[in-house]
């Protein structure tokens, strides 16, 4: 079953088409990868499948419903949560608190019980702390348990992102390079955490630039150059694909 | 715990405060000052909700204030209403006013956000002023004591007990709103609203409400202000009066409660200290606003708690 369906999408800014009349699914459960050179218009298509952006034509369907031109909030409600390339941290929080807004949609948010701390605002609140407690250990940042956000190294606010997302309970995670700007071993251990975020079932598109751990953690993978679909298929397709080599790999080929 | 202790711990240090103050009162004037402080620390706290922890600035909330004061005195003495009546429906009007031009004025940000509020504030000054049959321009209007159910709060003592009783509520309130999924939404849309977004914060909604509640209160204490005056005019929705209550919450500490609260006693107190220099008290309040911002743009309070932590954890 596809879980997502992007149909002939296209978003022009001033004349330049970031994404052209682009099409592909993404099946439940698959880890997705998107590849493309910088500039190929990935983070635009996360952005438009998201809501961030309004695609200028074209449909992004999510569980079979049509869902472009929603906002952010809403497509969260519907079970959709991403994370960014630029990190987007509430740096003025704490770090698990950072972690409960992302459950906000599972608590009694309404404005009067929390105005008057009544027991079962403070109840689901220890319950959620305790459950994005588990969340920060769950990507690796047990130690960061009482840290300011404004405090951890730019490694683990990448988690931090990725636990924040989780704790909303999505059944689409969309990650956009959560491993750019990381070394080697802490690239290893992101690659170690998406593997275990997609075995709780959890359908996962990633954005990412690093090969050995798009190839390797990728069930499906889609290629964009100049916001067109290039190539589409398994990672040993589209490996072998000789366009993708050109237009991608091909400075290192 | 932490956060429990200093919550619980912060809000009786505040009721023995209120409580032991009268000690050194030698006589009536000083419980006035009293009053006028704890009221503007209310409006102050209520305002920090919206400019420490959502983000968002107002250079309009003196017109609220205003709106509140002058509902009262047209509702008890033009129409007759029983004052906590009139309080209480001033304070609605001006919560759906609020959230009238909230929903368009909160889609702006930063400068054009604070130019758009300080319209507002303008504009109300404008009608206080001009609409003299309704609100006798600017010879003002008076009005009566506050009374619930045939009790009258009268004179400085009973109405510094009553400001002491509404602030500690006030705080106590802010504090549980703070710590509560609103409160955490609120923070998050200071602090990224693409990712508060995208978690399934409505952003613009929680901008709208702690814009409302941030007015309601300041028009709430502006009725009780204007009864305890017994006199009003429109100079108290003047842009001065909006500034120095910005700068009260700056002061004293953007994102902290009790800093708000500080800095608003700071300074309704300053100019009874620098009474001989009264015609300089606009320029003090200016270098006060900018040796903040260079010197502590986190504000007093949070300022000082953080060289303390850092002293006690240096080794």
């Amino acid at each position: 079953m596809s879980l997502l369906k992007v149909e002939s999408l296209s978003k022009e800014f001033g004349g330049v088409h970031a994404i052209e009349d682009l099409t592909f699914s993404v099946e439940a459960g698959h880890i997705h990868s998107i590849i493309g050179p910088n500039g190929a218009g990935k983070t635009t298509l996360f952005n438009l499948i998201t809501g961030v952006y309004t695609p200028s034509s074209g449909r992004v369907l999510f569980q079979d419903r049509l869902v472009s031109g929603m906002k952010p909030y809403e497509l969260a409600a519907l079970g959709m949560s991403r994370t960014f390339q630029n990190l987007q941290i509430f740096f003025n929080m704490k770090a698990i608190e950072n972690v409960m807004v992302g459950s906000h949609l599972h608590l009694d948010r309404r404005f009067l019980p929390s105005l008057l701390r009544l027991p079962k605002v403070t109840r689901l609140d220890r319950e959620c702390r305790a459950s994005c407690a588990g969340l920060m250990e769950f990507v690796g940042l047990a130690k960061y348990l009482d840290a300011d956000a404004a405090s951890m190294p730019y490694g683990a606010l990448k988690r931090l992102e990725i636990a924040r997302a989780l704790a909303a309970k999505p059944r689409l995670l969309l990650l956009d390079e959560p491993a750019a700007g990381l070394n080697a071993t802490e690239s290893r251990e992101i690659d170690e955490v998406i593997k275990r975020v997609a075995a709780t079932g959890v359908t996962v598109v990633l954005v990412e630039h690093d090969m050995k751990m798009v190839m390797g953690i990728s069930d499906h993978i889609t290629a964009l150059d100049y916001g067109r679909k290039l190539a589409e298929g398994t990672p040993a397709q589209v490996r072998a694909n000789p366009e993708v080599v050109s237009a991608y790999l091909g400075a290192h080929a | 715990m932490n956060i429990k202790t200093a919550r619980t711990g912060g809000l009786a240090l505040l009721a023995i405060i209120i409580a032991m103050a009268p000690i050194g009162f030698t006589n009536t004037y000083f419980y006035d000052v009293g009053v006028n402080a704890m009221f503007n620390a209310i409006v102050c706290v209520g305002l920090n909700l919206l400019i420490g922890y959502a983000g968002q600035i107002s250079l309009g909330h003196a017109g609220f204030f205003a709106l509140g004061a002058y509902g009262s005195a047209i509702l008890t003495s033009t129409y007759g209403l029983p004052p906590l009546a009139a309080m209480l429906l001033s304070a609605a009007v001006v919560g759906l006013l609020a959230f009238v031009v909230g929903r368009p004025i909160l889609k702006l940000k930063g400068h054009y956000l604070a130019m758009a509020t300080l319209g507002i504030g303008i504009i109300i000054n404008i009608v206080l002023k001009t609409e003299s049959k309704i609100t006798g321009g600017p010879d003002g209007m008076s009005l009566g004591n506050f009374s619930v159910l045939g009790f009258s709060i009268v004179g400085d003592r009973m109405w510094y007990w009553t400001a002491g009783v509404l602030l500690v509520l006030t705080v106590w309130l802010a504090l549980n709103l703070i710590d509560s999924p609103v409160g955490r939404a609120l923070r998050a849309v200071h602090g990224s609203e693409v990712g508060a977004e995208v978690v399934g914060v409505d952003t613009s909604s929680y901008k709208v409400l702690v814009f409302v509640v941030s007015a309601v209160f300041a028009s709430i204490v502006g009725s009780l202000f204007a009864h305890k005056n017994g006199f009003i005019t429109p100079d108290i929705a003047g842009f001065f009066h909006s500034v120095e209550l910005v700068t009260m919450v700056v002061l004293g500490g953007m994102a902290s409660t009790f800093g708000a609260l500080i800095g608003a006693v700071i300074l309704t107190l300053l100019p009874q200290v620098l009474a001989a220099v009264e015609q300089y008290e606009a320029m003090i309040l200016g270098a006060i606003m900018m040796g903040t911002m260079i010197f502590m743009p986190k504000g007093l309070l949070p300022s000082i708690v953080a060289s303390v932590k850092r002293l006690g954890g240096g080794r």
